[in-house]
């Protein structure tokens, strides 16, 4: 599954798009939703509200697990993804575009993450 | 979701089509089986509405054979199996002295073509416990039990549309072979012990092969039952088709711990047996349990249905919504396709176990999640 170039890349598995006018969007990983299996249900932070980078701010639940949903970076939630409150299998089919979570307007320079081919890497060796 | 183990997990006949269908692989019981192949969701679907294949080669196969193999049965186990007929098959238990399930089993009755007198099918992970305690058990019958779980390799095509698929590889009579029955006969040319069993809740059959023979049956029944969807399925479905079916998983429903009749199983326990003076193992204590269960309900195995769709999972809390008092403790649960909302098994006071019992939550990491008691099974197909 390839991975878009576009996109900077969490260690938890998670992506997040190039900033536009401050927001930026976040989701999960083809590899994390593979790895899940169907993702039934999402817990999503609520609009307005505070997340921080690498600080648990929902959940994802699957068939057979339940998982801690991470920020990539610390900032405001400015919208979630009530397409995929309401029809979590979007994680599954459509994680780079579809299965968006939420949007954030950042709060500084994300740091620490990963470029397309530098997860790719880490995702292989995980 | 990756092993730790440090040694190598055993693997199955199946397991090069396995990684050649995509498979995701886990360790299960010490094996390298499949999980799901796509979907887990769609294949427990597939299913329900038309079929799937599965390879349970994991399950481990003891023969017992002998004059009185039936007689040793009875003694080692909770049923009447002397009493089976041939051709037949029965659900039962191991239980060990103390009244406690060892495993839960399907024994078979054979005897004819070359197939042993009974063949016990217990779970992988208990496999080595219920050779041990069948082999202890044998001194003074005459009989001789016998390791065989390197002689099969087992496949599972369970569905509506199992029958119709397997009567265009088979000489056997499908139409006159019953639930929980077995025959010898051919798939595909291959010598097969073809039983009507399953774990899913629906019709269905397992197929009982020499490992070197798994393959090609493996690829002529994916071949019949291209045409009516049928779909290879892991063990991720098998396990949320067995919820909904309501049907009991050792290490989460049954244990060491539990009686049959603490899992509401008591009537698979035979106090009445026509062998041995009535002997069996654990006789003893199983009469005190039953006399127990009688006079005070303990914890009693319910179903529950969310009403929202968090997921109750094995070990998480039941609670009285009213005080958040622990009432029970949920063994199994997962969403299910079926019912379209999480459901889980859970032993709960009996208070709280009639269905329809008001007032009663899961516990889902702090959160007091109400649920509705339902008597199990969840799904039952239509017949």
């Amino acid at each position: 599954m390839s991975n878009p170039e576009n996109l900077r890349y969490s260690k938890e598995h998670e992506w997040l798009s190039a900033a536009e006018d401050g927001v930026s969007t976040v989701g999960i990983t083809a590899h994390a939703a593979d790895a899940l299996g169907d993702v039934v249900f999402v817990q999503l932070p609520e609009v307005g509200d505070q997340v921080t980078a690498d600080d648990t701010c929902g959940e994802l639940e699957s068939t057979k697990s339940v998982s801690d949903l991470y920020s990539p970076v610390t900032g405001e939630i400015t919208e979630i993804n009530e397409d995929v409150v309401n029809d979590p299998s979007l994680v599954n089919s459509a994680p780079f575009e579809g299965g968006w979570l939420f949007r954030v307007r950042l709060e500084g320079e994300p740091a620490g993450l990963l470029t397309a081919d530098e997860y790719a890497a880490f995702a292989s060796g995980s | 979701m990756t092993s730790t183990s440090s040694h190598q997990p055993r693997t199955t006949a199946l397991d090069a089509t396995h990684r050649a269908l995509g498979a995701t692989l886990t360790d299960f019981a010490g094996w390298d089986m499949p999980l799901r192949y796509g979907s887990e969701r769609e294949e427990h679907q597939a299913v329900r509405d038309r079929a799937g294949l599965f390879d349970l080669s994991h399950m481990g196969e003891i023969s017992v054979t002998g004059r009185q193999a039936g007689a040793l049965l009875d003694y080692a186990l909770v049923g009447n199996l002397s009493t089976l007929k041939p051709g037949r098959a029965r659900y039962t238990m191991i239980c060990d002295e103390r009244g406690g399930i060892l495993d839960d089993l399907i024994v078979y009755r054979l005897g004819s073509e070359g197939y042993p007198d009974y063949l016990v099918v217990a779970n992988a992970a208990n496999a080595q416990v219920v050779l041990d305690a069948l082999t202890e058990r044998q001194s003074g019958f005459d009989a001789a039990v016998r390791d065989d779980r390197e002689t099969y390799a087992l496949l599972a095509v369970q569905g509506p549309e199992a029958a119709g698929i397997l009567k265009s590889l088979t000489d056997a009579e499908l139409d006159g072979l019953r639930y929980y029955a077995g025959l010898p006969g051919t798939v595909a040319g291959v010598r097969t012990l073809i039983a009507r069993t399953g774990y899913t809740g629906e019709d269905g059959f397992e197929l009982f092969v020499a490992p070197e023979d798994a393959p090609a049956v493996w690829q002529a029944v994916t071949a019949a039952g291209e045409s009516v969807g049928l779909v290879p399925c892991g063990l991720s479905c098998r396990d949320t088709l067995r919820l909904e079916a309501g049907m009991p998983l050792y290490g989460h429903e049954l244990s060491t711990a539990t009686t049959p009749f603490d899992a509401g199983l008591g009537r698979l326990v035979k106090f009445e047996k026509t062998t041995n003076d009535g002997r069996f193992v654990g006789r003893d204590a199983l009469e005190a349990a039953a006399a127990r269960a009688e006079a005070t309900p303990g914890r009693t195995l319910v179903g529950l249905i969310a009403t929202g769709r968090r997921v109750p999972r094995a070990g998480y809390p039941v609670v009285a919504a009213a005080d958040g008092t622990v009432i029970g403790e949920v063994t199994s649960g997962a969403p299910t396709p079926t019912l379209g909302k999480p459901v889980a098994m859970a032993y709960v006071d009996a208070a709280y176990a009639a269905p329809g019992t008001e007032g009663v939550a899961v516990d889902i990491r702090g959160n007091h999640e109400p649920y509705e008691v339902v008597a199990l099974p969840f799904y039952k197909r239509q017949r």
